[in-house]
């Protein structure tokens, strides 16, 4: 099942204006990207670590999701100490690790959680319409919103349609193998259910046309951003320009 | 196929959001407002169908179908894969903003270039189409790993080996989406030919 476990919640972040939200988010996941210094990034963690915890998410969905996102960083870190071209650091077994293989995967460790924690605290505590209004509001062009807000509106009907096809085949008696005849079964599955959206989508156009749609998309959504929520950006614009300055002057 | 925050550096980061950019210009340019809802949804099912996982000996992978969605949306994939990865950014945490520019040109470049090169020769159909549809599966697959490890290899020399494991692990992936999509791409000529690329008014 897709679902937006962060979406809905009741704290400081989850009411910021969701603009200010966009905007943060991606100006913190930007400077943390291009920086390299384990001091910068260690703050950028403990930081985006504060925001999770104030947007009180629940911490084992939260600890799930960053363990998927580690898989790659796992990754890295058996294969780059060992393949880094580097002054070898120490000797494990039969293999020379590379002291600055160990830093570069340390770095890129630090980093990426960083960037992910903040976004889960910044862009996962919104519905997806909601991050599609605010990029309307914030002059994103008009057909990629439109076409963001249908995807996600469809995601979810797709997904049952699926599931009825997966069910069919079930009742029928298909139990997957590594064979032509599950490869076959399943592009069958996939080859109808993008009939049916296809079909869908004819129809959804024709519905939209009933109803007047003539090639603008309206977000009827008023945003206001009131006085806390410029404190906030006062406050979250200070703690990244503030990386930034560490990170390329200091 | 995707790269994780915080992995890549600046520069390759900023040149794989400028040809996403330059893409998705055009793809939105070339999509009328009337042609969006059926590319929302077909996009919606894309999104839905690489979650299927189909089992390769003892182990499974996620279809990844960038070829088959280049050859039914043409240039509007571009728009769509964007689309597609902001909605795993938000929901899983897959990708995310900053590597949004890198992921989209590894997913949405190879299906446009199999729309482009391959699209005639699968919708004429016959032997030669079912050719193309393998091809398509094949190299779509191909291209997005070699687009993998040319950020890896540009981010930093020694991720070389990193990347060269990387594209060895897809290659069972890329025969087993080849022969996926000759049997989809078989399906939809038989069910609904319109769908394929050449036939649609």
């Amino acid at each position: 099942m897709i679902t937006e476990s962060f979406a809905f919640g009741q704290s400081v972040i989850h009411r910021l204006d969701p603009r200010l939200k966009v905007i943060a988010g991606t100006l913190f996941a930007l400077v943390a990207a291009l920086a390299d210094r384990f001091d910068v990034l260690g703050a950028a963690l403990a930081l985006a670590v504060l925001m999770a915890l104030l947007a009180r998410l629940n911490p084992v969905a939260v600890l799930k999701r960053l363990a998927l996102v580690n898989g790659l960083v796992v990754f890295l870190w058996v294969v780059l100490p060992l393949t880094y071209n580097g002054p070898a650091w120490f000797n494990l077994g039969p293999f020379t690790v590379a002291r600055e293989g160990v830093i570069l995967c340390g770095i890129i460790t630090l980093k990426s959680n960083a960037i992910v924690l903040w976004s889960i605290a910044f862009f996962s505590t919104m519905p997806v319409a909601t991050l599609g209004h605010a990029m309307n509001r914030l002059k994103m062009p008009t057909k990629l919103v439109a076409l963001l807000l249908l995807t996600y509106r469809y995601i979810f009907v797709l997904e049952a349609e699926m599931a009825q096809l997966v069910r069919a085949a079930k009742v029928r008696c298909f139990s997957p193998g590594t064979n032509l005849h599950t490869y076959r079964t399943y592009a069958y599955l996939v080859g109808m259910l993008m009939v049916r959206a296809a079909d869908r989508g004819e129809r959804v156009h024709q519905a939209m046309v009933c109803r007047g749609f003539s090639g603008k998309f309206h977000c009827l959504d008023e945003m206001r951003f009131n006085s806390r929520d410029a404190a906030w950006a006062g406050f979250l614009g200070a703690l990244i320009f503030f990386l930034a300055i560490w990170q390329w002057t200091l | 196929m995707h790269i994780s925050e915080g992995v890549l550096s600046g520069p390759v980061l900023v040149s794989g959001a400028v040809f996403a950019l330059a893409g998705t210009a055009y793809g939105l340019q070339k999509l009328d407002f009337d042609k969006i809802p059926r590319a929302a949804v077909l996009s919606a099912g894309f999104f839905v169908a690489s979650l299927v996982h189909v089992p390769i000996g003892l182990s499974s992978a996620h279809l990844i179908l960038n070829g088959i969605l280049g050859l039914l949306l043409g240039w509007a994939a571009f728009p769509a894969i964007a689309v597609a990865l902001i909605l795993q950014a938000i929901l899983f945490q897959f990708g995310g903003i900053t590597t949004l520019g890198v992921n989209t040109v590894i997913m949405a470049a190879p299906a446009v270039v199999c729309y482009l090169t391959l699209g005639k020769v699968v919708a004429k159909g016959g032997p030669m189409g079912m050719a193309g549809a393998f091809a398509c599966g094949f190299f779509s697959v191909f291209l997005s790993g070699i687009i993998v490890a040319l950020a890896l290899y540009f981010t930093e020399e020694n991720f070389f080996e990193a990347a060269a494991a990387v594209l060895g692990a897809h290659i069972v992936i890329m025969i087993v989406e080849g022969i996926f999509s000759v049997m989809c791409i078989e399906f939809l000529r038989k069910v609904q030919p319109g769908m394929l690329p050449g036939l649609s008014k």
